[in-house]
């Protein structure tokens, strides 16, 4: 084989634009499969049952999203690192028992319960971090050990005894329904943290070096991204937001004991998958996992609307999350195709 | 030596490698090694498969760091505390198997950790991809920006790793082995980007087993034979001859003792084998007592005849026959059942049950053999796996332990052991010595050399040309899929062997 000495026609082929936007398109389609099953979902029960459109329904399901949501903020960052964060069913409790015990019999404000639980999260996320990362063990392994051992600590420290609505103080209880411009607290809080959980994934480095560690662990390292850095801040943020939303619980719900949110760390994965992250890291976003967190939600109750056995929901959760990993494998391969279709072209 | 170590009335060298060695384990993989990299000049480097190449690589990308010798960017020691300490130093590796992140866009791949922010620290995604665009325009190659890297040609992933360099601005490049899976278009495109970056004043590295491609592209050239620095020299004035000679030249100590054997019947006969894109028209015979080495370079398709012999692989055309019977394709079974036995290259992965018990790893291929009543009894797998490591006096605590806590030579003796128990009329070893210090290499050789003797026909895949000349009856050279050469023993040198498994003529 012989090499020719000057340049082989370096030409300015036009980019191809199209394909960027079929890319763009299919991308979206994942979203917007979410919405469009919400829809359905939300238009075929309220034909059955107009109440379920009443101000009062939409605000039930919106409280009861929050919650979800936020922790499937802080999951979908984990996720999206090729990893997993099984623990946050048991942060939740820790914090929520831990920030009602706190804030029982006293004249805190409200600002020192939000701190205090997003404190106590923030310090579980980064032991899980810390294993991880040093301990160089699975995060599946990691945090299904500390989803027990979390659950231990609150289980001896609460002894069987609980927070009664009426030890804490009335501001705390009404933080959940009372709402600004018409929104409550809880569902404010969610957006915010969800718009800006997106934001920090789509449009700052740090968000693109985690996408980049889920997509290629060992090019990450080799590429100067500082990993260890970005993996313990998604378990630290995924453990804080845990932390967080034990807070929102205490206040929804009033009666915390040391059971609070047991099972939890299921849905939240749940809504993670279904709303369109991959289970091995490097794609979807945090407002897919909230648009998940939603969908569930809204199955469990239009099912209690339609009078539909409860059982049933688990099933069609589970059925969910199986066609969520199958529509994502029919889109990779879709785009795979269409990318190899336009390089014979070239 | 020292006259192309310094370039007249040009400038300081960019890079420096100085004094620098490097041991894994025991294993000393660079040793005092030293060469200058100057801006705007294509610096090859060259060795044979475990020469040091990588590591010296490796090195200068900030993955190791030398054990005693200093690295200099621009007349500056520089410590690298890891990848990106490399990377802020204006070094850019790209490796022969390209590092991008397939989820993320083209242009995102080339600004990673480099991205163009707005005033409010966010990814400014018009610039972003305006980079890209212009990258790709000075580049001359027509990539979209837009789409994600999985998926691209592994030619296109390292014009985006170059466009990547770029954007960095880096000022030393280096390449190892760019060229080994492109087409010769692809390498004419790529040389041209490189030739033009070279001209703007880059320091290239450029690491390749194709001696014509470093004789288009480089002024200079590094030579390094078992980790040392052999020789840095103009290209112009270097013959292929002599930088073979020098990549091999090396006193062949009488380390490998093969005792002469009188060859016996012929045990295994390939015929015309083929399999499309993979290898071709592969025919040799061995015959029971004798060790045949299967040599060429890393990619000449060594290791996939004999998987497709031993029935691992398909293969298109030909026939496989063991004592004048023809074997059935693709079916490893049938070819155990005729006596064959093969140890495969990575013990790790193939070879071994790590967290299995050496007794048990020992047993595993006759398991249905010692079993009674399709009961396997401790006492019978214990005996056998016994008799076996005795004989070849492999070091070990209990046989109840873990394999995975042997040495790895002692776990190249396990595999063996674990072979030679199923009583094999003929014996495939690949890399039989890869990663195994040089006292256990011996062994591994005496061993090898004693079955042959008791009339076991040997096949063996080895990378390492010492160990091919001292061992091998024969040697069959592949280069590309193709047999470049059958040499016999009389034949053999390591310039013979080299010069068939790079494609060159046999200099008189």
């Amino acid at each position: 084989m012989t090499v020719t000495s000057d340049r082989s026609a370096p030409t300015d082929a036009p980019l191809g634009a199209p394909a960027a936007k079929r890319f763009g398109g299919l991308l979206k389609t994942r979203e917007l499969g979410i919405v469009l099953a919400l829809a359905l979902l939300v238009a075929y029960t309220a034909i059955d049952n107009p109440r379920f459109l009443s101000g009062q329904s939409i605000r039930d399901n919106l409280l009861n999203t929050a919650i979800l949501a936020v922790m499937a903020t802080g999951q979908a960052v984990v996720v999206i690192t090729r990893n997993i964060d099984l623990s946050v069913g048991s942060v939740l409790g820790i914090s929520a028992f831990a920030v009602a015990t706190l804030m029982s019999n006293q004249d805190l404000p409200m600002v020192v319960g939000l701190l205090a639980g997003l404190a106590i999260g923030a310090v579980a996320g980064l032991v899980n971090g810390v294993l991880v990362r040093y301990g160089k063990v699975p995060a599946l392994v990691v945090t299904l050990g500390t989803l027990y051992i979390y659950r231990g600590i609150t289980y001896s420290w609460a002894g069987g005894s609980q927070v009664n609505a009426d030890e804490l103080p009335r501001h705390f209880l009404t933080f959940a329904n009372d709402s600004i411009l018409g929104i409550p607290w809880l569902v404010l809080i969610a957006l915010v943290v969800v718009a800006a959980g997106s934001v920090m994934m789509r449009n700052y480095r740090v968000g693109r070096e985690l996408y980049a560690m889920g997509s290629s662990p060992a090019a990450a390292e080799l590429a100067g991204i500082k990993v260890a850095r970005n993996l313990l801040g998604a378990f630290v943020l995924s453990g804080a937001l845990a932390g967080l939303a034990g807070v929102l619980y205490a206040a929804r719900f009033g009666t915390v004991d040391a059971a609070a949110g047991t099972g939890l760390e299921l849905n939240v994965v749940a809504a993670v998958v279904v709303g369109g992250v991959a289970v091995f890291g490097g794609s979807g976003s945090v407002w897919g996992a909230a648009l998940g967190a939603l969908l569930l939600t809204v199955i469990g109750s239009a099912l209690a609307v339609l009078d539909i056995n409860q059982f049933w929901q688990q099933a069609i959760v589970g059925a969910l999350i199986i066609l969520a990993i199958c529509a994502d494998r029919l889109v990779a391969v879709r785009i795979a195709r269409s990318l190899r279709k336009r390089d014979a072209h070239v | 030596m020292a006259e192309a170590n310094a370039r007249p009335g040009d400038q300081p060298p960019r890079l420096e490698v100085h004094d620098v060695t490097k041991s894994f384990g025991a294993v000393a993989a660079v040793q005092g090694v030293s060469f200058p990299l100057f801006p705007g000049e294509a610096h090859a480097l060259v060795g044979e498969n475990g020469a040091g190449k990588s590591t010296i690589v490796k090195m200068l990308a900030g993955v190791h760091r030398p054990d005693t010798g200093t690295l200099r960017v621009d007349g500056v020691d520089v410590d690298f505390a890891g990848p990106a300490d490399a990377k802020a130093a204006g070094i850019a590796v790209i490796y022969q198997e390209p590092t991008l992140f397939p989820d993320l866009s083209v242009a995102e791949n080339i600004a990673i950790g480099n991205q163009p922010l707005t005033r409010l620290r966010q990814i400014d995604r018009k610039e972003m991809t305006a980079n890209a665009e212009r990258l790709f325009r000075r580049l001359g190659v027509p990539l979209d920006p837009g789409r994600p890297a999985r998926g691209l040609s592994i030619a296109d992933q390292q014009l985006v790793e170059i466009a990547k360099a770029l954007s960095s601005e880096a000022r030393v490049l280096i390449m190892d082995e760019p060229t080994a899976a492109l087409s010769a278009v692809e390498v004419e495109r790529l040389f041209a980007v490189v030739r033009s970056l070279r001209d703007e004043g880059a320091a290239i590295m450029f690491i390749s087993h194709r001696f014509e491609e470093i004789t288009a592209l480089c002024e200079r050239v590094t030579i390094m034979r078992d980790g040392r620095h052999v020789a840095t020299e103009l290209v112009a004035g270097l013959s292929v001859d002599d930088m073979i000679r020098r990549m091999v030249g090396r006193d062949l100590s009488a380390l490998f003792p093969k005792q002469d054997v009188e060859p016996g019947d012929v045990v295994l006969e390939v015929e015309g084998l083929s399999r499309e894109g993979v290898f071709r028209d592969i025919s040799f015979s061995v015959r029971a007592g004798e060790i045949v080495a299967l040599a060429g370079l890393v990619g000449a398709g060594r290791s996939e005849v004999m998987q497709a012999v031993f029935g691992v692989d398909p293969y298109d055309e030909g026939t496989v026959k063991m004592h004048g019977r023809k074997l059935r394709k693709g079916q490893p079974r049938a070819a155990m059942a005729a006596g064959m036995a093969l140890v495969p290259e990575d013990r790790r992965q193939q070879g071994l049950v790590m967290e299995l018990s050496i007794e048990r790893n020992v047993t595993l291929p006759r398991a249905r053999k010692l079993a009674r009543l399709g009961l396997l009894f401790g006492s019978a797998e214990h005996e056998a796996a016994e008799t076996w490591t005795t004989k070849l006096q492999t070091k070990l605590g209990r046989l109840s332990d873990a394999v995975g806590t042997l040495s790895g030579g002692n776990q190249q003796k396990v595999v063996l052991a674990k072979w030679l128990a199923t009583g094999p009329k003929l014996l495939i070893v690949d890399e039989p010595t890869r990663g195994i210090d040089v006292g256990t290499k011996a062994e591994v050789h005496r061993l090898m050399s004693s079955l042959a003797a008791d009339g076991l026909a040997v096949v063996m895949v080895s990378s390492e040309l010492p160990e091919v000349l001292g061992m091998a009856d024969r040697i069959v050279v592949l280069r590309e899929g193709r047999i470049a050469a059958q040499l016999t023993r009389a034949e053999a040198t390591e310039e013979s062997v080299m010069y068939a498994a790079m494609g060159q003529e046999v200099a008189a």
